[in-house]
């Protein structure tokens, strides 16, 4: 009995604490990463919510975010970074055209969301979102990671 | 030894690529002898989109283009579309436009300025260049609503007219905006890893640059004063005072050079429309609402503005109803793109990531 209290005390406490982790990978695609820029930068700093390293590798990083347009010559390509990532990774999906193709929904070479390449675990919608919407998402995603929710 | 060449692959996915691009490149040791840029990796459908709808439509996809300075995309747009359609746009509404735009500029040369530091090593310029850019970035959402897709300018006018607490804080910002620059120039030019790394590196020479139909602040550097907002003049260009600034060297330290003098100028013209704003009208009253003008139009046009990546312009034919035949697209990251080879064969691997920031490709634009 003494046991089972001991590992799910430490499970939550590893959940709390990737949660509380997280890092980031550079991956700009279109404008949201400008917006993704923003959020790193001086004024809304989301290293307060403890993902401040942006790593520029993806062997480094277990938080893809989907910033801007996926094409459809782009997409074997996210899903090969997505891979490279190691575990636990999550992904955000952020803006219009990362969630459902955006305004290029009837364009021919976009790809109707990303979730049609990699499993997303949260949804940001805005075109492009505001950097607080972004950070919105990422205390969902630390929730959510709390709580066992996620798709890895 | 032998000699062997390799092959490497830059992109698409890297953190100083600004994006998508992706470059084939063959190094004989340290030295590239080949380099081939891959576009299309955002190619995104925005010419054919925009022949989709009606005009007015088609500016959200203009947004879109470089999405660093969307108002500048919009001005080329509705310059274009006003003279296709025969529409007048009242006074005001030219003196709000030319604001809009400079201020626009400083937020896209701050965001080639911040990305350039990271891409050359340097941590603090970003953070630095990312505060000022959001004290631009709150004027342009007290204006617009928006922070960096505006959809602001109409055909007719402008959307909705500058509040008198923008203007506040419009004089508030020029108040300690050049001082501020300094201090981020300043971090550029006194740090000797910098300069190192960037005087002599990606040379173009003007004939090049000419021959490659390079425009905007990479032409300038190279030695050539051509700035269309001083020598073909639109909106109310030829009636505010401002330096073209130019250098001889072409390389990316001459590059950086121009484009934060371009701020302070831009910095000088937003002083000069503040003085000169007249009042009346914001956008013409013959029609009852910016975004309801579905004119019928027909014939072509073409005005080329002086955006921050070079010469942008739209060409527009129209064949008699209210949806554009052809949305052609001129614009001057790909143009700057193309001289990429000329600029990369013969300095080393090293020296890329520095020639490529240079250059401030924006994918929306390029790969359209």
């Amino acid at each position: 009995m003494s046991d089972n209290i001991l590992v799910t005390t430490l499970d939550e406490a590893l959940r709390w604490g990737t949660g509380k982790s997280l890092w980031p990978f550079t991956f700009g695609l279109a404008c949201c990463a400008l917006e993704m820029m923003s959020a790193m930068g001086s004024d809304y700093d989301w290293a307060r919510f403890g993902s401040d390293v942006f790593r520029d590798s993806p062997r480094h990083s277990d938080l893809m975010i989907v910033s801007g347009t996926v094409t459809k010559k782009m997409a074997p390509r996210v899903r090969r970074l997505y891979d490279q990532m190691a575990f636990p990774k999550f992904v955000i999906s952020m803006g219009a055209c990362a969630s459902a193709g955006g305004p290029y929904v009837r364009g021919y070479s976009v790809v109707d969301g990303v979730d049609q390449v990699v499993p997303v675990d949260v949804y940001i919608y805005g075109c492009p979102p505001r950097p607080e919407s972004l950070i919105k998402a990422l205390k969902l995603l630390q929730d959510r990671i709390a709580d066992g929710k996620v798709k890895h | 030894m032998q000699d062997k060449i390799v092959e490497v692959n830059f992109g698409p996915q890297h953190p100083s690529t600004h994006g998508v691009l992706r470059v084939k490149v063959k190094l004989d040791g340290e030295v590239i002898v080949d380099a081939q840029p891959i576009i299309g990796y955002l190619h995104r459908n925005a010419e054919k989109l925009s022949e989709m709808g009606y005009y007015p439509k088609a500016q959200i996809y203009v947004d879109r283009l470089d999405y660093a300075a969307a108002l500048n995309m919009e001005l080329g747009f509705v310059l274009s579309a006003e003279k296709l359609m025969d529409v007048q746009v009242p006074d005001r509404a030219l003196w709000i436009r030319m604001m809009m735009v400079e201020l626009n500029r400083i937020a896209s040369h701050f965001i080639w300025l911040g990305t350039h530091g990271l891409d050359m090593g340097m941590l603090s310029p970003f953070f630095y260049c990312f505060r000022e850019r959001e004290k631009v970035f709150r004027i342009l959402d007290e204006i617009t609503g928006s922070r960096l897709l505006y959809n602001y300018f109409a055909i007719g006018g402008v959307y909705s007219d500058v509040t008198p607490k923008s203007l506040e804080m419009i004089k508030t910002w020029l108040s300690d905006f050049d001082k501020n620059l300094t201090e981020i120039e300043n971090i550029f030019k006194k740090s000797y890893v910098y300069v190192a790394r960037t005087k002599g590196t990606g040379k173009l020479g003007l004939d090049d640059t000419i021959s490659y139909g390079v425009t905007g602040p990479m032409l300038r550097a190279a030695g050539k004063k051509w700035d269309l907002r001083k020598n073909k003049p639109y909106l109310h260009y030829d009636q505010i005072n401002f330096d073209v600034p130019s250098q001889q060297a072409g390389d990316v330290y001459a590059r950086m050079l121009v484009r934060i003098e371009e701020m302070h100028q831009s910095a000088r013209i937003v002083a000069q429309v503040l003085d000169k704003l007249p009042a009346g009208d914001f956008y013409n009253k013959k029609y009852s609402k910016p975004m309801l003008v579905r004119i019928k139009a027909t014939g072509e046009s073409y005005i080329p503005t002086e955006s921050p990546k070079g010469e942008f312009g739209i060409y527009l034919v129209g064949d008699g109803s209210a949806i554009p035949y052809r949305f052609r697209i001129r614009s001057p990251s790909f143009a700057n793109l193309s001289a990429a080879p000329a600029m990369l064969i013969g300095y080393k691997i090293a020296d890329m990531t520095a020639t490529l920031s240079s250059m401030d490709p924006v994918f929306g634009e390029v790969d359209r």
